[in-house]
């Protein structure tokens, strides 16, 4: 047997600074400091928020002004530097202010759908059994469906416009993001963490807050993220059918269709919309990717 | 060490006295359903535990013994109530668990802790460890600052510097030092009783003499009560003051721990003590004292349920399954015919014994 009888006195204290005091989300906040990828899309990401918010003030044209002379010109031409579309607007303006509704229908719907369908798959893995297959079944009824066909029935039962275009994309997402939480859910269920903090009979809501629900938030941000780029082709795809935002209000995915019928004509203003979903997902896949690792104590 | 004179500081939660014992479990059974088909109909039953009965008296250690599935650790689960037993009296120091006019499980949970064998799983990944510690008074109320000074203050009783070691991570610890985290989290709500399932089995043996000396340390320091699941017999018969030993779901025999070493009754503990790696290398065993698997506890054998491995089987054993007896707490008891002398078997012992 070994001579350190180890209990009563505590080791001698090493006379250090105490390593790292500042908490899970201090933590999370100080890895992402020495990240400059993420810092980068980040500070991408932001602006092209802050440029949909202040789109009145910077624009430099009325998004809704055509003009006959002025159709499909390229970019640069007489301060339309993005150039102007098949009905002569300012494409950079349009892109400004469509930033507003784009942005809007591929966040919204995800970040809902995240609640109420992470909500459901956590619940369905923690509880098992029962409520598990209920849950899980009818889930698997909506993932019968292709998720475009999905989208279009649903809003197309409800009508048109905007708000019925973003509950349509909720109800499709919620079902990917429900059996993504319930397989992270399932697998921390069983660990034996979960079982210690039961056994120590605290009450089950505040062992799901402490104990699950931070182990499972990694895949599903990481997946809803990646849905957020999926949301705004969907949104694009109900306006392209008359289903979501209708013309002539500015909408990347709109102008994106509208535009393809000018590809030949003049192919650069018709990627220009393209280019802004490009970069809108690639940074919110980048940021939330940086987020998850920096959420990862391991790293 | 003489009681009469140290005069044990009253424990308000002590109901019962020094007499009553700390838990007594009777008949306890886990049958885990096997579902099969589409329908997941139950086509038969793992008969995990089958009517397992013993008493634990306050500030005693029991150990248990026993192969690989023979329901040790389901024992433990059930003893916790993270499963939930099929039948059964479990009373805990004189009231029943989870029925009316006993005690709540929640109740009983804050008095009983465990220690589970994986220390890397049995810590939350994303939570420093003084954290995992606080957890269980902050959830019954502790203010969050209080619990953490509490669980720094733990982390040194278990011999971790609460400056170097609070607020890592489970990661940055080594297999000893998160087994101490566990120690000290099972130590968190004060309870009486821990339950140590294969506390020390994963750690290598410097590290599992030392973690064995701060459990024993604990124990005398804050007059806990023991159970301590392991397969290691030598460890366990170092920190037991009672052994029982089990095989497929039952209880063999349990007694003092130097009766059931010195003179074991049953030939399944018998060939478990052989089993030991011999420390003379003159004199190695060669062929293995049991051979082969333990039966599945799906399909028992009939009878006792050793026989099929039994040097000593005959008729009888697999007709009538042997009883385990009763005594009083200390008593030395083997659930096998041929301590009956009224069983029939030929090597019987001859004149009933008290």
């Amino acid at each position: 047997m070994s001579t350190t009888t180890a209990t009563a006195s505590p080791p001698a204290t090493i006379n250090a600074t105490p390593p790292r005091q500042r908490g899970y989300w201090g933590n999370v906040g100080y890895r992402l400091r020495y990240d400059p990828v993420t810092l980068l899309f980040g500070t991408v990401l932001l602006l092209i928020i802050l440029c949909a918010i202040f789109a009145p003030l910077i624009a430099p044209f009325d998004p809704y002004q055509e003009s006959i002379i002025r159709r499909l010109k390229p970019p640069g031409y007489r301060g339309h530097i993005l150039g102007t579309d098949e009905l002569g607007r300012d494409v950079l303006s349009r892109i400004l202010f469509g930033g507003r509704i784009t942005l809007t229908m591929g966040i919204l719907p995800v970040m809902v759908a995240t609640l109420i369908g992470g909500g459901l798959g956590v619940l369905a893995g923690f509880a098992g059994g029962l409520i598990n297959a209920l849950i899980m079944r009818v889930m698997d009824v909506f993932y019968a469906f292709p998720s475009v066909l999905l989208a279009v029935a649903i809003s197309g039962a409800m009508g048109g416009g905007a708000v019925n275009g973003m509950i349509a994309l909720t109800l499709v997402f919620i079902p990917p993001l429900c059996r993504v939480a319930e397989t992270a859910t399932t697998q921390v269920r069983n660990l034996d963490f979960v079982d210690a903090a039961k056994a120590t009979g605290a009450p089950l809501r505040l062992v799901l807050w402490h104990h699950v629900l931070g182990n499972i938030l990694g895949p599903v941000l990481i997946y809803a993220s990646s849905l957020v780029s999926v949301s705004i082709i969907l949104a694009s795809g109900l306006s392209f059918l008359g289903l979501g935002v209708t013309p002539p209000e500015p909408d990347w995915g709109l102008m994106l269709n509208a535009l393809r019928q000018a590809i030949y004509i003049s192919p650069l203003v018709a990627a220009m919309p393209g280019i802004a979903i490009l970069i809108t997902s690639i940074s919110m896949n980048m940021v939330s990717d940086g987020l998850r690792s920096a959420m990862d104590v391991r790293s | 060490m003489d009681t009469s004179t140290t005069l044990a500081p009253i424990d308000a939660r002590d109901r019962g006295g020094p007499r009553q014992p700390l838990l007594i479990v009777r008949n306890l059974r886990k049958h885990f359903p096997i579902r099969s088909g589409v329908l997941g109909r139950v086509s038969a039953h793992v008969r995990a535990v089958d009517g397992v009965s013993f008493t634990v008296m306050k500030g005693e250690t029991l150990g248990i013994v026993g192969e690989s599935g023979c329901g040790k650790s389901t024992v433990a689960r059930l003893l916790m109530r993270l499963l939930k037993p099929d039948g059964g009296e479990h009373i805990f120091d004189g009231e029943a668990v989870g029925e009316a006019g006993g005690i709540s499980v929640a109740e009983m949970r804050r008095q009983v802790q465990m220690v589970f064998q994986d220390s890397a799983s049995s810590l939350n990944p994303r939570m420093p460890v003084q954290g995992s510690v606080a957890f269980g008074p902050i959830a019954f109320g502790t203010p969050r600052d209080r619990a953490l000074a509490q669980a720094r203050q733990l982390l040194a009783k278990v011999g971790l510097d609460p400056v170097l070691y609070g607020g890592r991570y489970p990661h940055e610890l080594s297999g000893g030092q998160k087994q101490r985290v566990n120690v000290a989290r099972a130590l968190a709500l004060d309870p009486r009783m821990v339950i140590l399932d294969e506390a020390v089995s994963a750690l290598d043996k410097s590290i599992e003499a030392q973690v064995l000396n701060l459990l024993q340390a604990l124990r005398r320091e804050l007059q806990l009560t023991y159970v301590f699941i392991s397969h290691d017999l030598s460890v366990v018969r170092w920190i037991s003051d009672r052994v029982m030993v089990m095989y497929l779901g039952e209880v063999v025999e349990i007694g003092p721990s130097n009766a059931i070493y010195e003179t074991p009754k049953h030939p399944y503990t018998r060939a478990l003590l052989a089993s030991r790696p011999a420390l003379d290398p003159d004199n190695r065993r060669l062929e293995a004292p049991v051979s082969g698997d333990p039966p599945s506890p799906i399909n028992p054998p009939s009878g006792c349920r050793f026989h099929t491995r039994c040097p000593f089987a005959e008729p009888v054993c697999s007709a009538r399954a042997p009883a385990l007896g009763e005594g009083d707490v200390m008593a030395h008891l083997a659930a096998c015919h041929m301590q009956d002398a009224a069983s029939g078997h030929s090597k019987a012992v001859r004149e009933i014994r008290h």
